[in-house]
């Protein structure tokens, strides 16, 4: 028992009406899906939340065929200016409707209502406000005087950030003019779902948004129908890799942004305690499972003792428990098929020789859950130096000079993000050039903005989400008329 | 970086008492840390400029989540009535009458009439040539009697001055010497001046049987830059401090929950480094119970619950008082009561 024991500070699950079941939302209604529906539970209880409807390619069919009414018709016609006042009006409901969103995306994925509510609900509502003011000056982006949509974009997101995600995948297709279908991850349906009635709310046109749940099948459905223009995927290294496959030889575009094993790089002149709360957001913010997590810390040999010590010691303070809970840390791992993986990988860590930290806190019997985990002696060979493993768990190296550094950070197959952290400037600099990642992040780490491209290099992926280069996938270079 | 003998990581246990250090062994302390017997400027400059800086975003960002925790119900209560234990309820005014500083005195004596249960400040803080009739007031009442010395606020004087003035301070009876660092001579670059002074008021401190206790004030407002903060933590501690004191509160900005933070690092730090555990005392501009217990949120996160206690936390105010007491009828009663509840002291 410590002197100072922070009562529970429970969210209040109350603030958002779940429905028992869910259908199809497609062209402004919501329909009944045409495969068996499925279930989707709280990570953090294992309690079912509600009962999902499944699209088959018949309503995968239907989908795309009111996206493309509604492009044809409606959206792509509008005004850039009409469109920005729907996206504005998106974006403002988001914000005010942000309680009922965090407290959702917590139930659903098992995250901690901390990071729900300060990050993934208000940076999705940023996003909106973001693509908002572009939607009126797309002649003006550098993309030619006249650049024109796709037309529907079939877009796919990952079960780690479901709203945010979305955000990212609907703001910029939207503000160019391109109508959509979305499918949300399986195991992560209900805020997309709660954004599709905050679309009627906000009165947007049918079908200018399509949201269908599911699972692979689903998603594959939609990215091979043939009246998807551009494709949209944001997930596993290993479906993006089958998606690029589906669609080659088509006519499709697709933007891929897939797995990230990032080296997150502290040099002996970094601010070491900032470095060290930076090591812990880079790796424990979410569970881990962000595709640009700082999973691999590379650490000046000189001192990599004091920092792991160090970071031990702060491990070692972080809260796991309860998601709900706003004093709660480290959340719920959003599926047991999840933590399954989380469990393979360690365990080929500690078999290849590499020493296991855990710290000592106590996890819930119920739910899927996975304490923080620190591996040190890991060698660039190690499978957990190599592979995403997509959990609360990091694998420190450790380099003697800034050359060693560069090479370990980018002998990997993966190539999404890196962190670097160093009082000196000139380092930051010449670092950052070095790195083959599409993120540098100096003296910080995993800091999203609406204004700021991201995206991979290599085997992560391809294309560019946020700022203005997250409009070019959605362009088609227009000329002079 | 300095050596430290274990990983510096929050304390539960805490560690040696710096007041009960002989003059001898805290410049032993402060070779070994240092690595050098003579502790010449350069010697001092190496060893402060040698500590890891600190990014100011990300300072900024660890103090803004520590004050985002929820204390609630049961741990609001057991905040509340630490804070009112940590408080040093100070009044520092070119005006102060003995009238006033005996009504202060009643106000700590008796922080809620009618509520036995209510704890008491830690300290009453006065300037030097109250404390006197501070003490009188007392009446031997367990509640020390802090002085700010040596030319507070600017300690712009010459060193006898400044000695002469803690003197007086130890000799009226003070069980606590808040003085300054001379911020010019840091700012300059002349450590060993600096270190040389807190010596110098130390060894003052220590003249009587029963020590006064030594809280050195860094002005944070006037360093200016977070890594001044480090240095003049260290530098402090390696004097002798006994504990680390942010501002004076005549000047804006004093304490921040940010350089708070970077303080409690210091202090945990050097616990790791010495075995010797220093306390932290933010002072001006913490007026509400909300700001005072995201404070106490960082102790605990920070250098640990092994600060949790009068002996090693203060909060500088005079203010902040009134706000708590407001907070705890507002448990007890379940209602806001409005300022005509607490007393004016």
């Amino acid at each position: 028992m410590s002197k100072f024991e922070y009562a529970p500070a429970p969210e209040s699950a109350s603030v958002v009406d779940i429905d028992s079941s869910y259908g199809l939302f497609i062209d402004g209604e919501f329909v009944e899906g045409s495969g068996a529906a499925m279930k989707t539970v709280n990570p953090a209880t294992e309690e079912v939340l509600a009962d999902v409807a499944v699209a088959d390619e018949a309503d995968v069919d239907r989908a795309v065929a009111a996206a493309r009414r509604a492009q044809e018709q409606v959206w792509g016609p509008m005004p850039g200016a009409e469109r920005a006042k729907y996206l504005f009006r998106i974006a403002r409901l988001l914000a005010e409707r942000s309680r009922e969103f965090a407290v959702l995306e917590t139930l659903d994925n098992g995250k901690p209502i901390r990071e729900s509510r300060d990050v993934d609900v208000p940076t999705a509502a940023a996003h909106f406000f973001y693509y908002a003011g572009w939607a009126d000056k797309l002649s003006y982006a550098g993309y030619g005087s006249e650049p024109r949509p796709h037309g529907v974009a079939g877009q796919v997101i990952p079960w780690n950030f479901p709203l945010l995600m979305l955000a990212w995948k609907i703001a910029p297709a939207l503000a160019t003019g391109n109508t959509v279908v979305l499918k949300p991850a399986e195991t992560t349906p209900l805020t997309a779902l709660l954004f599709a009635d905050l679309l009627r709310q906000a009165e947007l046109p049918p079908g200018v948004v399509n949201i269908i749940t599911g699972a692979g099948p689903t998603g594959s459905a939609l990215v091979r129908h043939a009246g998807v223009d551009k494709v949209a995927f944001t997930g596993s290294t290993a479906v993006g890799k089958q998606i690029a496959k589906q669609i080659a030889g088509t006519r499709k575009h697709a933007t891929l942004e897939l797995g990230g094993k990032a080296a997150n790089i502290v040099f002996d002149d970094a601010p070491v305690d900032q470095a060290i709360e930076g090591i812990v957001n880079g790796i424990y913010f979410n569970q881990g499972q962000v595709c640009c997590a700082g999973s691999r810390l590379l650490v000046q040999e000189s001192i990599a003792e004091e920092v792991t010590e160090r970071l031990k010691g702060r491990l070692s303070t972080l809260r796991v428990g309860d998601p709900m809970d706003k004093n709660t840390d480290v959340g719920a791992i959003n599926s047991a098929a999840q933590l399954e993986r989380i469990t393979t990988l360690t365990q080929a860590g500690q078999a290849e020789g590499a020493t296991r930290w855990t710290s000592d806190c106590p996890l819930p019997e119920t739910g899927y859950w996975f304490a923080p985990t620190v591996f040190t002696d890991v060698s660039s060979a190690h499978r957990i130096a190599r592979e995403e493993i997509f959990g609360p768990v990091l694998s420190v190296l450790t380099f003697r000079t800034p050359a060693e550094a560069i090479a370990k950070a980018n002998t990997i197959p993966y190539g999404l993000s890196a962190g670097i952290w160093t009082e000196k400037g000139s380092r930051i600099l010449a670092m950052a050039d070095a790195m083959r990642a599409g993120v540098v992040w100096a003296n910080t780490f995993n800091r999203f903005d609406p204004t700021s491209p991201f995206g991979g290099y290599k085997e992560s992926g391809y294309g560019r989400e946020g700022g203005r280069h997250g409009l070019a996938p959605y362009l088609v270079e227009g000329t002079v008329r | 970086m300095a050596t430290t003998t274990t990983a510096p990581a929050p304390s539960s246990t805490g560690g040696t008492h710096p007041a009960t250090r002989s003059a001898q062994q805290v410049s032993a302390d402060a070779s070994g840390v240092v690595g050098s017997d003579q502790l010449s400027n350069a010697a001092l400059r190496t060893f402060l400029h040698g500590l890891p800086g600190v990014d100011a975003v990300g300072l900024a960002g660890r103090a803004a989540q520590l004050g985002s925790r929820s204390i609630k119900t049961t741990a609001k209560a057991w905040g509340l009535d630490t804070v009112i234990s940590m408080i040093d309820l100070t009044t520092l005014e070119g005006a102060d009458t003995p009238g006033k500083v005996r009504s202060l005195v009643a106000k700590a004596l008796t922080p809620q009439p009618g509520d036995a249960s209510c704890p008491r400040p830690a300290a009453v803080c006065v300037y030097g040539d109250r404390v006197q009739i501070a003490k009188e007031a007392l009446g031997g009442a367990p509640i020390a009697v802090a002085a700010v010395a040596t030319g507070f606020p600017a300690g712009r004087a010459g060193t006898a001055a400044r000695l002469a003035d803690t003197q007086d301070a130890v000799d009226a009876g003070a069980d606590e010497i808040d003085m300054v660092i001379d911020r010019g001579a840091f700012l300059a670059g002349d450590y060993r001046k600096v270190y040389d002074d807190i010596v110098a008021v130390r060894e003052v401190c220590q003249s009587r049987a029963e020590p006064a206790h030594l809280k050195v004030i860094l002005e944070t407002g006037e360093l200016a830059t977070n890594d001044n903060v480090r240095r003049a933590s260290w530098l402090a501690m390696l004097a002798g401090a006994d504990f680390i004191k942010t501002s004076t509160g005549k000047v804006s900005p004093a304490a921040t929950l940010p350089v708070t933070v970077l303080m409690l690092e210091a202090v945990r730090d050097f616990l790791a480094a010495t075995g010797v555990q220093v306390g932290v005392k933010p002072a001006g501009g913490i007026r509400s119970a909300k700001d005072a217990l995201k404070y106490l949120v960082a102790v605990n996160e920070v250098a640990g619950e092994a600060w949790l206690d009068p002996e090693f936390f203060r909060f500088g105010a005079s203010s902040l008082l009134n706000d708590v007491l407001l907070q705890r009828l507002k448990l007890t009663s379940g209602v806001y009561s409005g300022t005509d509840y607490v007393t004016i002291d």
